[in-house]
């Protein structure tokens, strides 16, 4: 469990630039949760996950990992990064190694694991994200853009975290490749409990598998709670440069139209679910006519 | 405007010694013609070869065979080469490597300015091009600054301001926030139907596709389907087993359809659903819930 309270964090502290990147956060992120962090660019979400794994120390507040102060003196840090794990945006950029078992062996090997260990979790590791034996020996530069991508979280996935946050995991990847990396995670969640912090751009991807949804504006949560209950605030959402997913402006359109129906589907598949329970009334409309 | 006949691109794969071990195929006979004025938007999955296809456009990558002729010039043609980067300008995925000046105006004016426009022109085309992507206000500034949206709208009246013909977007929204990715597409409209600026728009943001005038769906090399958004996107099994998608709105028309509701395939906005559904528009809208965000894009 992480507890973050009062935290804040502040760049170029003490000069005329000083800017406020997280402001006064506190909050709780239980284990084996799934949860979506959105915001526009420069709301703080990127600071905000650096936080949590001692990349960087608040300027005042406490992050706590497992009821310890990760900020204490004598906490070791370097160990919390394997507890938990960050994926940074365009993670293939980190790949280096000739062959894909090597390279996500680095994170362990770095653990000081042996080398045994190391390529027991590492081939592992691969397996849980989608590949199979024979793409071991294969050269990271030789994947495609979703698999490159699934090699690096492997990576990170081989120093067996607890917590697992990914900052925009789909970007730039096909929908197919971003269905399968979204699967992927969900299953790590399910399967691993593995706790899941999702930095996200996509209010479909984020609708579609989260369980709580933290929405950051100016280095603060401006909402927190389940999905249908964020996206039911689209106007708020829109405010802050963000949006409901499509989803939701479709079923409000029916509305206004006059269907009754209730708005807050996540997906497509529980909207055709809701308005399916409206057929009835649909077809008196037609025959109207 | 721009006529592609039997495109093909091989990538060769060099040892170290710089013999050619082998190739790879990555754009496959393509013929593709692109009128002058028109909207097209290029989908595929990646590795489909859209970027290489886009990338012959203005002559950053030459035909292996086949040719590529923007306004009638052959890319291959050493003497058109800058006649065709200034006709033909190309916008990328990311605005911070496309960014060059330390003031917007100044990033703006870089383009007419290696070609050697007069410096009172560079002005109005700065003016102008600032105009059409909606950021006067922010000429003053420091790109680095800028959010994601306002940085790739900086690198679009870049292109703009050497008064192009034509502007290819390869997937110019991929690193956007949700308003950073409106902001841009809507720029994108605003110069093809203001300013009548040819524009290929690469995305794999299928609600993206939907305004433009022909759609086209590259798989391996090859263009697998293509059609107005309504034709490509009525085929969602089609598309899917090309690793795309289609709109939320025309997947949840799919589901209702498939569940008995007597719906056409190809719905691509809220308001045609609502419409196909039998819904009237209301006489008295209620003005309390946003229910347009797509539509304004």
């Amino acid at each position: 469990m992480i507890e973050v309270k009062d935290a804040c964090y502040t760049y170029e502290a003490g000069t005329a630039m000083a800017v406020n990147a997280i402001d006064h956060i506190t909050t709780t992120i239980p284990d084996g949760q799934f949860i979506g962090l959105i915001g526009h660019t420069g709301s703080g979400k990127s600071t905000f996950v650096q936080l949590l794994n001692g990349l960087i120390k608040c300027s005042s507040g406490q992050v706590l990992y497992n009821g310890e102060d990760i900020n204490a003196d004598g906490y070791d840090r370097r160990n919390l990064r394997s507890h938990v794990g960050l994926v940074f945006q365009y993670p293939e950029h980190q790949l280096f190694e000739t062959d894909i078992l090597t390279d996500v062996m680095f994170g362990p090997k770095n653990q000081g694991l042996s080398e045994e260990e190391c390529r027991e979790r590492a081939k592992e590791a691969l397996l849980s994200v989608g590949f199979s034996e024979r793409h071991f020996s294969q050269s990271p530069f030789d994947l495609s853009g979703g698999q490159k991508r699934r090699a690096a979280i492997a990576g990170v996935l081989a120093m067996r975290p607890d917590v697992l946050i990914l900052d925009e995991p789909t970007a730039g990847l096909d929908p197919k490749g971003r269905d399968n990396i979204l699967e992927m995670i969900s299953e790590l969640n399910r399967t691993h409990d593995i706790t899941i912090l999702l930095v996200s751009h996509s209010m479909e991807d984020v609708a579609r598998y989260v369980e709580r949804i933290m929405v950051m504006d100016s280095g603060h949560f401006i909402l927190d709670g389940a999905p249908a209950e964020v996206f039911a605030q689209a106007e708020k959402l829109e405010e802050v440069g963000l949006a409901a997913p499509q989803i939701t402006y479709i079923m409000r359109k029916l509305k206004a139209r006059g269907l009754n129906i209730q708005t807050d589907a996540l997906t497509y598949e529980e909207a055709a679910e809701e308005i399916l329970k409206h057929r009835s009334e649909l077809e008196a409309l037609r025959t109207q006519e | 405007m721009i006529q592609i006949r039997n495109l093909i691109h091989d990538y060769l794969r060099r040892d170290e010694e710089g013999n050619v071990e082998g190739s790879q195929r990555a754009v496959d006979h393509v013929d593709l013609d692109v009128h002058a004025g028109e909207f097209i938007a290029i989908l595929g999955h990646n590795g489909s070869g859209k970027s290489t296809l886009a990338k012959h456009i203005n002559a950053l990558l030459y035909p292996t065979e086949g040719t590529v002729t923007v306004d009638g010039m052959d890319t291959t043609d050493d003497q058109y080469l800058w006649k065709i980067r200034q006709e033909a300008g190309m916008v990328f995925q990311n605005p911070d490597n496309q960014i060059i000046g330390q003031v917007v105006e100044e990033d703006v004016g870089f383009g007419p300015e290696n070609m050697g426009v007069p410096t009172e022109e560079i002005w109005e085309r700065v003016n102008e091009s600032l105009r059409i992507v909606q950021i006067e206000h922010l000429r003053k500034k420091s790109p680095n600054r800028l959010s994601g949206g306002q940085k790739q709208r900086v690198s679009i009246a870049g292109v703009i301001a050497m008064h192009p013909k034509c502007i290819i977007m390869d997937e110019p929204t991929a690193m956007l926030d949700p308003s950073g990715r409106k902001e841009v597409i809507r720029a994108a409209r605003a110069l093809n139907a203001v300013e009548g600026i040819t524009v290929i728009l690469i995305t794999h943001y299928m609600e993206e596709a939907i305004y433009a005038d022909r759609v086209f769906v590259m798989d391996q090399g090859k263009i697998a389907m293509q059609g107005t958004p309504r034709e490509v996107f009525s085929d969602v099994e089609r598309m899917k087993k090309l690793r795309l998608d289609v709109p939320q709105v025309t997947l949840l028309a799919d589901a209702l359809r498939q569940k008995g509701l007597d719906l056409p395939a190809g719905i691509l906005t809220a308001d045609e659903l609502a419409d196909a559904l039998g819904l009237k528009p209301q006489n008295k809208p209620r003005k309390t819930e946003s229910t347009d965000q797509k539509d304004t894009i």
